[in-house]
């Protein structure tokens, strides 16, 4: 009996549930009421070109600071481009919760409401689950952050590998990061014995751990230690730190996020080990975490597209509006989605993009237009991008000196 | 009275295999007349892949009577396993359906050894001490994927553990690159192998319940003193259970990864786990029909919720409070049992 | 030398594991119900006491004393809202249930107080080196690991003293043995195990504050993994007993690095659990669980 009443209450559950579900599909497919874009300037009465942008990234979850800074930045380069003349975006960006499986459902809500270009995934697995899912519908995706070559490989077993025609990054790829990174050390005879933490479970670091391993073979830097850590076990550090320090590391390579890298070293400095350290672009936004003490990050090298110290009007403009809309300063998640946008403002003015025009049709004009086309952001000037869809940008070498970036080139 | 228990029993079956045979047929007619969000469409297969979860899990919860807190480990077993027979076969099996039905079973028996493996230290411990083990299990399981590199060229498979040294040949394949999971993967997971595979699982599990084996471990589950007294072996009938749900849930695992372009280990995590065992549990131990339907709806809700935006997970975990009180409610289930009186006449 | 510090370490992060496992038995060997929520709520307690002390500029003493009284008041409101209702249903429904809080806690987390990570304040760093240093500076302990092992003593002993000896202990033995008799016996058992969750999750507030002091980084899903690993450290040990929980909780520490130090870094997970099964398969009611004995 019990069972009985309990499934007939999941059984009203469930019709309700699917009954919604098919009602938000219809209102998608009509127009998309819910839009995260306040409103359209209704200048002369006349309609303005409106490209629907969507996107998806972690809202919610462990990894929800990448999601909201992308959609955060995303939403402030919108509200300024539809302050202009010319042609306007309507953004809406849906949580993966940094999962594929979540990913290709926002997306397919995205394709239900009428997306014409994709921001794709902020994430790298998840950004691979959905550019697959944009390759096959023929929507272009530039993604922020999603910074793994799997996401714009098409095969990766062909010889010469294939690459997905309609998919570019923002960012530099991993393997990117890990050759420049360990070229950078060598050039600038940092240290002959190096140690590699990297984090096991992630996509980012093993990518950037991999090439960098092998490019300081070629160059004769000697990788003293290579330890670990993953999700479940990213508090204690002590027996990573006691390894490289034992082994004689000069320096310490970390391809990481800066969460993890806060704690070691704030755990290196109770053990009173002082190596040089190097950061990738993770390690961006150490600085203004909040209650951080910036001496624990003092002479640490980092490869960054991004400096939200920099002097530089827009990126002045940009981090002051981020910072008084969220209270935060905006990390290179935020500045390459905030490059992104404008990006896809300046090909779709070049290719006259309409309203009007299909996903598809958007899509093959934006891949004319992103080949050829030269761009300059807060990430770097004078990007461009190939037909594999990877970004030709220089990292920026930085060092941390009281408590700012200071350019070491 | 033996008649007419045999007959429910029979009636709810058919019960529920006609419920998802007839939600196949509408759902395929909506998307036949094109009125189907590709919201909807895109999670047809992952829920396929729940319910199985979900009935399997119910397996060991419900029918065996042990709680498991490491299921996904199985569906990582499956999904790995299933997914690199899946990509190894790609060019000798052409057929994506004949594929899938090799990858599926692929999953699933890689998926009963580890169940089996795993089993005999399990199911010599006793309920919240066999939980943590089962939890301890799906962690351990998750680490290993997570250090596996696999690589298959024209001299075989080759396996390393925590660094690559498959040391490929000019045209080989490193399918699972450890942490970076398995990439490019071929998506040939479709609806309709998934509703057979509901169905098949559902079989099994109707015969299972059904049969000697099925009725010894319900004994065991309700007093395994006495069964053991009458000269029921535990050990043997509850492994049968636990290899079987295992098996189930490998399928499950091959399922869902091959309808998506990439799997890593970490989407099978406690977390996953646990999800699963919402399901059993909102469902109803021991009701099929029950983790079918829960599986169904808490998949889809938290897609509902994404016009709530930012407070969609939050509402997700207050629904998920109050489906818990609401079913357990004393007030609301009378009120439920005046809606059928027949029923209760039946019950008593 | 390195091994005794690899020690010093394992034991460091053990009692940060033992503080919340404490908790987490309380609630577990009494209330009978694996409370999934506790992590959270020890998240929520970091949070009370970073606010008190980097926003608001409270002492560290106050800080600490705020979150307690907050967590406290939390658990018992959790309580009360979503557990109590299903006193008389399923022990696997409440498990769910207290997932939905745990859900629930995170999330509400995040919209108040943003993902972006907090680093909490380290008042627990006193002097120049922030330990104690022996063999001239071969050795090194932190205050904040003696501290927690002095934390962790007190509250055990404190529990331990509780439950044998006041009238309160005495009736939450009672309902941790058999519901239905302590009840025949005149014990209310519904304001019972309210008072152990009001008891847990003030630990858990405690617990916050060493573990965030420790480890510093803050952020809205901090509490799930100690959480769980304590919960595992509570079942090695012995459901139910408390100094088992406290011993469980060094162990796995302990474990954990010595692991990673002398196995390997990529498999120590693999390796703690390991030795938790083949620990349960030797003693299978934990290390100082006591074994039940099935009537027929």
């Amino acid at each position: 009996m019990k069972k009985f009443s309990k499934t007939l209450a999941l059984a009203l559950a469930l019709v309700l549930c699917v009954g919604l579900l098919a009602a938000c599909g219809e209102t998608g497919t009509q127009g998309g009421q819910q839009t995260q874009t306040p409103e359209t300037p209704d200048d002369e009465g006349a309609a303005a070109v409106v490209i629907k942008i969507g996107g998806t990234g972690p809202l919610t979850g462990g990894a929800a600071i990448y999601g909201n800074a992308v959609k955060n930045a995303a939403e402030i380069a919108v509200e300024e481009i539809n302050a202009l003349d010319g042609i306007h975006f309507e953004l809406k960006f849906e949580d993966d919760q940094h999962d594929a499986e979540k990913a290709v459902n926002a997306y397919n809500t995205l394709k239900d409401w009428g997306m014409q270009i994709s921001l794709g995934s902020v994430t790298s697995k998840p950004c691979e689950a959905t550019s697959a899912e944009t390759y096959a519908d023929r929507i272009f995706a530039l993604t922020p952050s999603a910074s793994s070559t799997a996401v714009i490989e098409l095969d990766a077993t062909a010889d010469p590998i294939t690459y997905k025609d309609n998919q570019f990054q923002m960012c530099f790829t991993d393997p990117n990061q890990g050759s420049a990174s360990a070229q950078y050390i060598f050039d600038k005879g940092l240290a002959s014995k190096v140690a590699v933490i990297w984090k096991n479970d992630d996509v980012y670091s093993q990518g950037i751990y991999n090439t960098f391993v092998t490019r300081a073979a070629e160059l004769g830097l000697e990788v003293v230690s290579d330890t670990t850590f993953n999700d479940d076990n990213a508090a204690d550090f002590s027996v990573q730190i006691a390894d490289a320090q034992s082994k004689g590391a000069e320096l310490v390579f970390l391809p990481m996020y800066y969460e993890p890298a806060a704690l070691i070293f704030n755990q290196a400095k109770a053990a009173g080990y002082a190596p040089a350290w190097f950061g990738v672009d993770g390690m961006d936004g150490i600085l203004t975490l909040e209650g951080f003490d910036t001496a624990l990050a003092e002479g640490v090298y980092l490869l960054t597209p991004f400096n939200a110290d920099s002097t530089d009007a827009r990126t002045v403009a940009f981090v002051e509006k981020y910072q008084a809309r969220y209270g935060d300063i905006p990390n290179q998640f935020a500045a390459d989605a905030y490059d992104c946008v404008y990006a896809y403002y300046q090909a779709c003015t070049a290719a006259g993009v309409t309203a009007d025009m299909s996903a598809e049709a958007v899509c093959e004009a934006m891949i004319e237009q992103f080949t050829t086309m030269s761009y300059d952001g807060l990430t770097g000037d004078g990007m461009t991008w190939d037909v594999t869809g990877a970004v030709t940008k220089s990292p920026k070498g930085m060092v941390i000196q009281n408590g700012a970036y200071v350019g070491l080139d | 009275m033996k008649k007419l228990l045999s007959n429910r029993n029979l009636r709810s079956q058919i019960l529920t295999y006609g419920f998802v045979i007839a939600a196949f047929v509408v759902l395929q007619l909506v998307a036949a007349g094109g009125g189907m969000s590709s919201s909807l469409k895109g999670m047809l297969v992952p829920i396929c892949a729940y319910v199985v979860m979900a009935i399997s899990l119910n397996l060991t919860v419900g029918v065996l009577g042990e709680l498991s807190l490491g299921h996904a480990g199985f569906m990582s077993v499956g999904a790995f396993m299933g997914v690199t027979a899946a990509i190894s076969l790609q060019n000798a099996v052409p057929a994506p359906g004949l594929r899938l039905l090799i990858a599926l079973l692929v999953g699933a028996v890689f998926a009963a050894v580890v169940g089996f493996l795993v089993g005999i230290p399990v199911l010599r411990l006793k309920g919240d001490y066999l939980a943590i083990v089962t939890l301890a299990f799906g962690q351990i399981i998750k680490s290993i994927f997570n250090n596996l590199y696999i690589g298959l060229d024209a001299r075989g498979f080759h396996v390393s553990l925590l660094q690559d040294r498959t040391n490929l040949e000019q045209g080989g394949r490193l399918i699972l690159g450890g942490p970076m999971g398995i990439s490019g993967i071929q998506k040939i997971s479709t609806f309709l192998a998934g509703v057979i595979l509901i169905l098949v699982c559902l079989f099994v599990i109707f015969n299972y319940v059904n049969s000697r084996t099925g009725r010894a471990v319900m004994a065991l589950r309700d007093n395994r003193i006495a069964a053991e007294s009458i000269g029921i072996s535990a050990t043997r009938h509850k492994m049968t259970a636990f290899v079987l749900s295992a098996a189930m849930a490998g399928a499950a695992g091959a399922l869902f990864a091959l309808n998506y372009s990439t799997v890593v280990a970490n989407k099978f995590d406690f977390n996953t786990s646990i999800l699963v065992l919402v399901f059993v549990v909102l469902g109803g131990l021991g009701n099929m029909f029950g983790s079918i339907l829960a599986a169904t709806a808490l998949t889809i809700l938290p897609e509902v919720l994404r016009e709530f935006q930012d407070y969609r997970m939050l509402i997700y975990a207050v629904v998920l409070i109050l489906v818990m009180l609401g079913t357990n409610n004393a007030k609301l289930k009378s009120l439920f049992e005046k809606l059928r009186p027949r029923r209760r006449e039946e019950q008593s | 030398m390195n091994f005794l510090n690899f020690l010093i370490s394992g034991v460091s992060l053990g009692s940060v594991y033992a503080i919340i496992a404490l908790g987490y038995t309380m609630v577990y060997g009494i209330a009978k119900m694996l409370n999934f929520a506790h992590g959270d709520v020890i998240m929520v307690g970091a949070y009370v006491c970073f606010f008190a002390i980097s926003r608001y500029s409270l002492p560290p003493l106050l800080g600490v004393l705020l979150a307690v009284l907050l967590c406290t008041v939390l658990g018992i409101v959790i309580e009360k809202l979503a557990y109590k209702p299903l006193r008389a249903a399923p022990s696997l429904a409440v498990l769910i249930t207290a997932i939905g809080v745990s859900y629930f806690l995170q999330n509400a987390a995040q919209l108040l107080w943003t993902s972006n990570p907090k680093v909490f304040p380290s008042f627990l760093d006193f002097g120049e080196t922030g330990g104690i240093e022996l063999f001239g500076g071969q050795l090194r302990v932190s205050y904040i690991t003696i501290v927690t092992i002095a934390a962790c003593v007190v509250i055990m002993l404190a529990l331990t003293a509780f439950t044998g000896n006041t009238k309160m202990g005495k009736a939450m033995r009672a309902c941790s043995e058999d519901k239905g008799a302590a009840q025949l016996m005149g014990i209310n058992v519904n304001t019972t195990i309210s008072v152990t969750f009001a008891i847990g999750s003030g630990l858990a507030a405690i617990a916050g504050v060493l573990l965030c002091s420790a480890y510093p980084t803050l952020v809205p899903t901090t509490g799930s993994m100690p959480g769980i690993k304590a919960f595992t450290a509570a079942v090695f040990g012995g459901i139910g007993s408390i100094p088992g929980a406290f011993l469980g909780g060094l162990l796995l520490g302990v474990i954990e690095i010595l692991a990673k130090a002398y196995i390997s870094t990529q498999l120590s997970d693999a390796i703690v659990f390991a030795v938790l099964i083949v620990v349960l398969l030797i003693k299978p009611t934990g290390l100082l669980g006591k074994p039940v004995n099935e009537k027929v």
